[in-house]
């Protein structure tokens, strides 16, 4: 990756490196160090960004579960391998009494959270998502739901503003909101990969609007399919920025696309930007570690062992991370993708220890997912 | 820096070979950055940004063992439900197919069969060369040799030397684990010892024949008794030269009598990094991606690593022990694994002459 322009392009990207260790990273750097920068001089970078913001050699993880009350989804992503229509064999709802079940058996895991997320239901509106947090908050449980597509559509099917939708969800006991479906914030990318999900802007405008309600939420990445490092590094950008106004993002967590049973995989199309992506091992440790340079004013990087394997995820912890993520207890999207590691809580303690840092379970307030 | 790093990182930079505190330092160390560019200056200064794979089959023609290593979870005895032998048409059935994929290497190795003659593994030797001259024979752990010896009553030389006339082009590098007896008794008291395992490859070398080396570890081992382990390869190959890559194998758990888990990321790495500083002596260290996975046996390629094996095909004795990996790559596979590393693929033969390159860009 480096070298290829001899010592003028060192000096950018070592410019680019300072600058970025300093926060004040563009676009162009992020995706110049993408490009360019050698791993372990992102790797060492991003390392003392991760020691500064937490010195104590801490690495976070949390017992909770992953429920997905739906795979009813009209919004069809190319890279999901999650979706069906409605009434298509292997399409589901969860009832009341598999929710609870489901809830019972995390808190008796030792879980404190339920990660609550599912498709955009054709039939369900702001009504049905109120319903379903109420049914979650009957049980001692924090709930983590609904991303911002998912409060878009009910806002939009219930035909009120975001911020009625949210302040109803928050009135109703949702703790806080995770940040999936940001995928890659450019509309160009979007455009490819997720037609019918909301813009950039939107996903941002619930961000904005769910953290002036007080409501913590994280942001992802979803890399490796068919954007550019430009996209990759605007990506982060705008992270930073909706983060300077706000200040609500708990955590960024950026993971790679699965291509198993998805209709982009099948595309010829996809594939062109392969060699140069970054959806494979050493790719993922360069984007963690850019994100972690770029976003130094989001607290918390979480590692992806769903995504990339509990041993790649340990290599994470030194090249940005700080957090583990969940025993997630079951998880459903990114399986339908063929890909299924799992990992106890004791695992998970044992990995982290193995690294040289300190395993702590998280605490409810420093949510993140 | 770690202040004990510092000095180890003048001794790479300037070539100087470390002593075995510097190798035990390095495994303690937690600065990966630091380790993985000592290692990765030590590896190109020697092969570039080339990374080499190729194009292999393995077979293994028995799982009957009369040794059951603690490790192991492939060995059987005639009587389990599992136990197999292949017949010498179901060997050659196999190269068969290994020849339409334009394979250049059998890698045969197998357990330590009470009834089998040494006859049998000429034989299959000699049918192998003379229907696929164009694939290399690389077979027999020295354990498989040392077992020859035993049950012909032949003199090591002559068991080498029959083999070799028959068609064996190499060895491969299995059945070193660790040398240390002290471990090695916990984990394979039948297994020839880490002297006699040293002894034949030096047999082997002289008889001109090159082999690679192993060594086992994430299981029972010591830091300490991991260095010695490659203190006395490192020793052997100042003598004789005759290794051609080392090969840090993970332990993999499942259906093994020793109660651990699998290696981490961390210890993967740091097993091939520490090898490729420490062992200057060797040309080429190798990750086994059947055993730490694509994802790491990637990464790796920054730690010091030149080669990921091959394609493999058919693999049962990690897998017996429940290895998390697919049994096959493909060569797109092996390249563009290899090509996202930011390196450049290389096929190569057993004793890695160039095969086909991928410079950058062509498909």
């Amino acid at each position: 990756m480096a070298g290829e322009f001899g010592v003028t392009s060192s000096a950018l990207w070592r410019n680019a490196l300072e600058r970025a260790a300093e926060g004040r990273a563009t676009v162009g750097d992020a995706a110049l160090l993408l490009r360019e920068a050698p791993l372990f001089d992102l790797g060492r970078a991003a390392d003392s960004v991760r020691r500064r913001l937490h010195p104590d050699g801490v690495v976070t993880y949390i017992v909770d579960r992953n429920i997905n009350y739906t795979n009813v989804c009209t919004c069809q992503c190319s890279f999901c391998a999650f979706f069906r229509e409605k009434g298509d064999p292997g399409a589901y709802v969860l009832t009341d009494a598999e929710l609870s079940r489901k809830i019972e058996e995390t808190l008796e895991a030792g879980g404190t959270q339920v990660l609550l997320q599912g498709g955009l239901h054709p039939e369900w509106d702001l009504v049905d998502a109120v319903r379903l947090t109420r049914a979650v908050k009957r049980h001692p449980v924090r709930l983590h739901g609904f991303s911002p597509p998912e409060i878009w559509h009910f806002a939009n099917r219930s035909g009120v503003p975001i911020s009625e939708a949210i302040s109803r969800l928050k009135e109703a006991g949702l703790d806080s909101i995770p940040g999936g479906g940001a995928e890659i914030l450019d509309d160009a990318v979007r455009a490819r990969i997720s037609p019918r999900k909301v813009t950039w802007e939107q996903w941002a405008a619930v961000m904005r609007e769910a953290h002036r309600q007080g409501l913590p939420t994280s942001a992802t990445m979803m890399f490796g399919s068919v954007e550019s490092p430009e996209h990759v590094a605007s990506h982060l950008v705008r992270v930073r920025k909706i983060q300077e106004d706000t200040n609500g993002f708990t955590s960024f967590i950026p993971w790679t696309f699965q291509a198993g049973n998805t209709l982009l995989s099948r595309d010829p199309r996809f594939g062109e930007t392969l060699p140069s992506g970054f959806g494979h091992a050493v790719g993922y440790l360069r984007v963690l570690a850019v994100s972690r340079l770029v976003l130094q004013n989001v607290r918390t990087v979480q590692v992806s062992w769903v995504t990339m394997g509990a041993k790649v995820a340990q290599l994470g912890l030194f090249f940005g991370g700080n957090d583990y993520g969940s025993t997630m207890m079951e998880e459903n999207v990114v399986a339908s993708a063929g890909v299924a590691f799992r990992m106890s809580e004791e695992e998970i303690v044992a990995t982290i220890r193995d690294a040289g840092f300190r395993p702590m379970k998280r605490e409810a307030h420093r949510c993140s997912i | 820096m770690e202040p004990s790093l510092r000095t180890i990182q003048d001794k790479v930079s300037a070539g100087v070979r470390l002593s075995e505190e510097d190798a035990l330092a390095l495994f303690l160390s937690r600065d990966i950055h630091a380790v993985g560019e000592m290692a990765d200056l030590a590896n190109r200064r020697v092969n570039g940004d080339r990374v080499y794979f190729i194009v292999n089959r393995h077979i293994n023609p028995t799982n009957i063992c009369v040794n059951r290593c603690k490790f192991c979870a492939f060995s059987k005895s005639g009587e389990e439900p599992l136990a197999y032998t292949m017949t010498l048409d179901e060997i050659l059935s196999r190269a068969e197919e290994a020849r339409y994929q334009n394979a250049t290497e059998l890698h045969v190795v197998g357990g330590l069969h009470p009834d089998l003659s040494f006859d049998f593994y000429l034989r299959m030797l000699r049918a192998l060369r003379e229907r696929f001259p164009e694939m290399h024979i690389q077979a027999f752990t020295a354990v498989e040799i040392d077992y020859f010896a035993q049950i012909t009553g032949l003199p090591l030389e002559e068991v080498i030397r029959d083999l070799k006339d028959a068609g064996l082009g190499s060895l491969p590098g299995g059945g070193a684990e660790i040398f240390a007896p002290e471990i090695r008794n916990r984990i394979c008291p039948e297994k020839i010892t880490g002297d006699r395992w040293l002894e034949i490859m030096e047999r082997v070398h002289n008889a001109g024949l090159r082999s690679n080396a192993t060594m086992l570890y994430g299981h029972v081992e010591t830091l300490a008794s991991r260095v010695d382990h490659m203190r006395r390869l490192r020793d052997l190959q100042d003598r004789t030269g005759g290794f051609q890559s080392f090969i840090p194998l993970a332990f993999h758990p499942k259906n093994t009598e020793i109660a651990k888990g699998y290696t981490s990321g961390l210890t993967d790495l740091l097993a091939l990094a520490v090898g490729r500083i420490y062992l200057d002596n060797f040309r080429h260290v190798k990750s086994f991606w059947i055993m730490v996975g694509p994802k790491v046996a990637q990464v790796s390629l920054h730690f010091g690593v030149n080669d990921i094996d091959g394609t493999v095909v058919e693999e049962r004795i990690t897998h017996a022990a429940g290895a998390r990996t697919g049994q096959e790559m493909t060569v797109t596979e092996l390249v563009t694994l290899i090509r996202q590393a930011g390196r450049i693929p290389v096929e190569r033969d057993t004793l890695y002459n160039v095969v086909r390159e991928w410079p950058e860009s062509s498909a």
